[in-house]
């Protein structure tokens, strides 16, 4: 029961980054029609700014925490403001292989001056250790992750659905001429919106650089789960989004332990599943 | 939302002639390549790509559909050819027959999974379809994991043509390339090609005009993954192996960069697309990870100035379908 126990933590933690990343994606692809093909080397190149902050700077993962996904927020910004807003108008397609594109260019200057072995980065001291719950020893760390991923999903659907500025946002994915007529900057909110979708992926970057090592390529193949992900899940709904990618975190975690050969196979097998049985996705409308 | 090629010309009898004087004019020049002195490994390698790009490009540029997983087909296929030749030891042709129909069967399971979903959801599951391929293979017991199958026999082709020959192999191979090609120029040009077509111009218009277009769609499917894997079929007979580097998401990039490199929905463009990309890498290849970052500025260069590619850039300039 131990092992149980133990994969299923294993499986909610990769459903939490499952979820962060999917939700990003959402997030970016209703404001700017793209689906962000950059996503997994900007999840990388948080954690790798964990990594930097912490040996070239000597600030602390709580730091990292907070700033990572605020700097690559605003590399992603620039990315955006440089070359993403040109594609407005064109087909979606195209977003995909410019995306595609700025991924291989990030990925592969990492790897040039990295290589492909792992960084470790080490867990901070406060959350060290485990706990005993009785039933199965819990890592303080990996529980944490869990929580934390949970609080700020959680946080950014009630950002989306429940303010104004949430409001805004919803009201610009319907229809941007018209709020722009209402005069609210529709680019810039595009731009902030690329921010935060690239902000939580950067932050599921640092979240995993104590658990996975920092590597040039933890995300590239990451980013194929996610897709994965979000097929199953559709991007209609933040909230389906959340759950989708936990429940699949949690599935993939249990079939680790009744039949690990299928354990980097499965969610793309119960993508292969809803698709034959619901071609729309769990929660999307038809596309 | 706009069409990926922006303009498209009017197929007249003049253009077609053309066409088949330009045809003339690559199957010439590829025909004396033994003749000048030209590493013909690089240029066998160079047209199995280009006819890999030709069939991803019949799905994209007449169909407007974006499968980033074609590098599916083309692997399954060196695979299944690659144990029919080692293993069983069946001769050339019965090999590539075999590596052809895996390749066809992958892609009826594939087409009808993925057709189901549209645009940017197809390229998601194409691409999710090919990472689940590549775990299966990467545990199956007859692929060798890592190592691959190595040191594939070629044989003797019909029992005369003996491929281990450069020159014979060469010729060989440039007859596959060149019929794969003409049955997708007589794809595109056909009733069937103009439909799918319509499709990718405007599909809900071509439904109301009374086409399954799904049943078209599916079919276009099944053509390009054939061919992609009649590709991979013969590129075993070149490489004489058969790895995992064919089943991986970053060789289904490279036939993506390919095809826009040369121009989408040309009928040239991944030919010439096929031709630059693998010379980059061949000359580019001691420089380690920076031809990842090359390509990745290629792709970047590409989508945002250069989105018709080079044959798209001149039959643009010509007012021309090339």
């Amino acid at each position: 029961m131990q092992a149980l126990y133990a994969q299923l933590l294993v499986g909610l933690i990769n459903g939490s980054f499952y979820a962060l990343l999917s939700l990003g994606l959402a997030v970016i692809f209703g404001m700017l029609n793209i689906i962000n093909f950059a996503h997994g080397a900007l999840y990388m190149m948080g954690a790798f700014c964990a990594y930097f902050l912490l040996n070239l700077g000597g600030i602390n993962y709580w730091w990292a925490l907070v700033l990572a996904p605020i700097i690559v927020g605003i590399f992603g910004m620039i990315l955006e403001r440089t070359m993403l807003q040109w594609l407005a108008g064109l087909d979606h397609l195209y977003g995909l292989l410019l995306t595609f594109g700025i991924a291989l260019i990030v990925q592969g200057v990492f790897q040039n001056y990295f290589g492909s072995s792992g960084l470790p980065y080490a867990i901070p001291d406060q959350l060290r250790g485990g706990m005993n719950l009785g039933f199965m020893f819990l890592p303080v760390y990996r529980g944490w992750v869990v929580v934390f991923s949970l609080v700020v999903c959680l946080a950014t659907w009630f950002l989306i659905e429940k303010t104004r500025l949430g409001a805004y946002l919803r009201a610009a994915t319907e229809n941007p001429t018209l709020v722009r007529a209402f005069g609210i900057n529709v680019p810039r909110m595009i731009t902030l919106t690329y921010g935060l979708g690239v902000g939580l992926a950067a932050l599921a970057g640092v979240l995993s650089a104590p658990i996975n090592q920092v590597r040039p390529l933890m995300g590239a193949d990451l980013i194929i789960v996610v897709f994965a992900v979000v097929v199953i899940g559709g991007m209609g709904s933040i909230m389906g989004s959340i759950i989708t990618g936990f429940a699949l975190g949690v599935i993939e975690g249990l079939t680790k332990y009744f039949y690990p050969e299928a354990s980097n196979t499965v969610v793309f097998v119960l993508m292969v599943l809803v698709l034959l049985v619901k071609p729309t996705g769990l929660t999307g409308r038809a596309a | 939302m706009t069409a990926l090629t922006d303009d498209t010309l009017p197929v007249t009898p003049r253009a077609m002639r053309d066409e088949m004087i330009l045809f003339a004019v690559m199957a010439l020049l590829l025909a004396s390549v033994p003749f000048t002195g030209v590493y013909p490994f690089f240029v066998m390698q160079a047209l199995c790509f280009a006819l890999l790009a030709c069939a991803f490009n019949l799905l994209i540029g007449y169909g407007g559909l974006l499968s980033f997983g074609h590098a599916m087909f083309m692997g399954t296929a060196g695979y299944c050819s690659g144990h029919a030749l080692k293993v069983w030891g069946l001769p050339p042709e019965l090999g590539i027959l075999v590596g052809v129909a895996a390749a066809f069967g992958l892609s009826l399971i594939t087409g009808y999974i993925s057709i189901r979903r549209q645009g940017i959801y197809f390229s998601m599951i194409t691409l999710a379809l090919s990472q689940l391929l590549y775990f299966i293979y990467l545990q199956a017991p007859f692929t060798h994991g890592e190592d691959g199958i190595q040191g594939i026999p070629q044989g003797h082709l019909f029992g005369v043509f003996d491929l281990s020959k450069p020159t014979v192999l060469y010729y060989v191979v440039l007859v596959g390339f060149l019929a794969g090609f003409l049955l997708i120029y007589r794809i595109i040009n056909s009733p069937f090609g103009e439909v799918l077509k319509s499709i990718r111009e405007n599909e809900p218009r071509a439904i109301s005009l009374g086409y399954r277009t799904d049943q078209y769609k599916f079919l276009a499917f099944v053509l390009s993954g054939t061919l992609a894997g009649f590709a991979g079929a013969l590129k075993v007979f070149v490489a004489q192996n058969a790895s995992l580097t064919d089943v991986h998401w970053s060789m289904s990039g490279e036939v993506v960069l390919m095809t826009l490199v040369g121009g989408l929905g040309t009928i040239f463009g991944p030919v010439v697309g096929a031709f630059v990309i693998i010379a980059m890498q061949q000359y580019l290849a001691g420089f380690g990870q920076w031809v990842t970052v090359i390509q990745g500025s290629i792709f970047v260069i590409c989508v945002l100035t250069f989105r018709r590619g080079v044959i798209g850039e001149i039959a643009h300039y010509f007012r021309r379908s090339m």
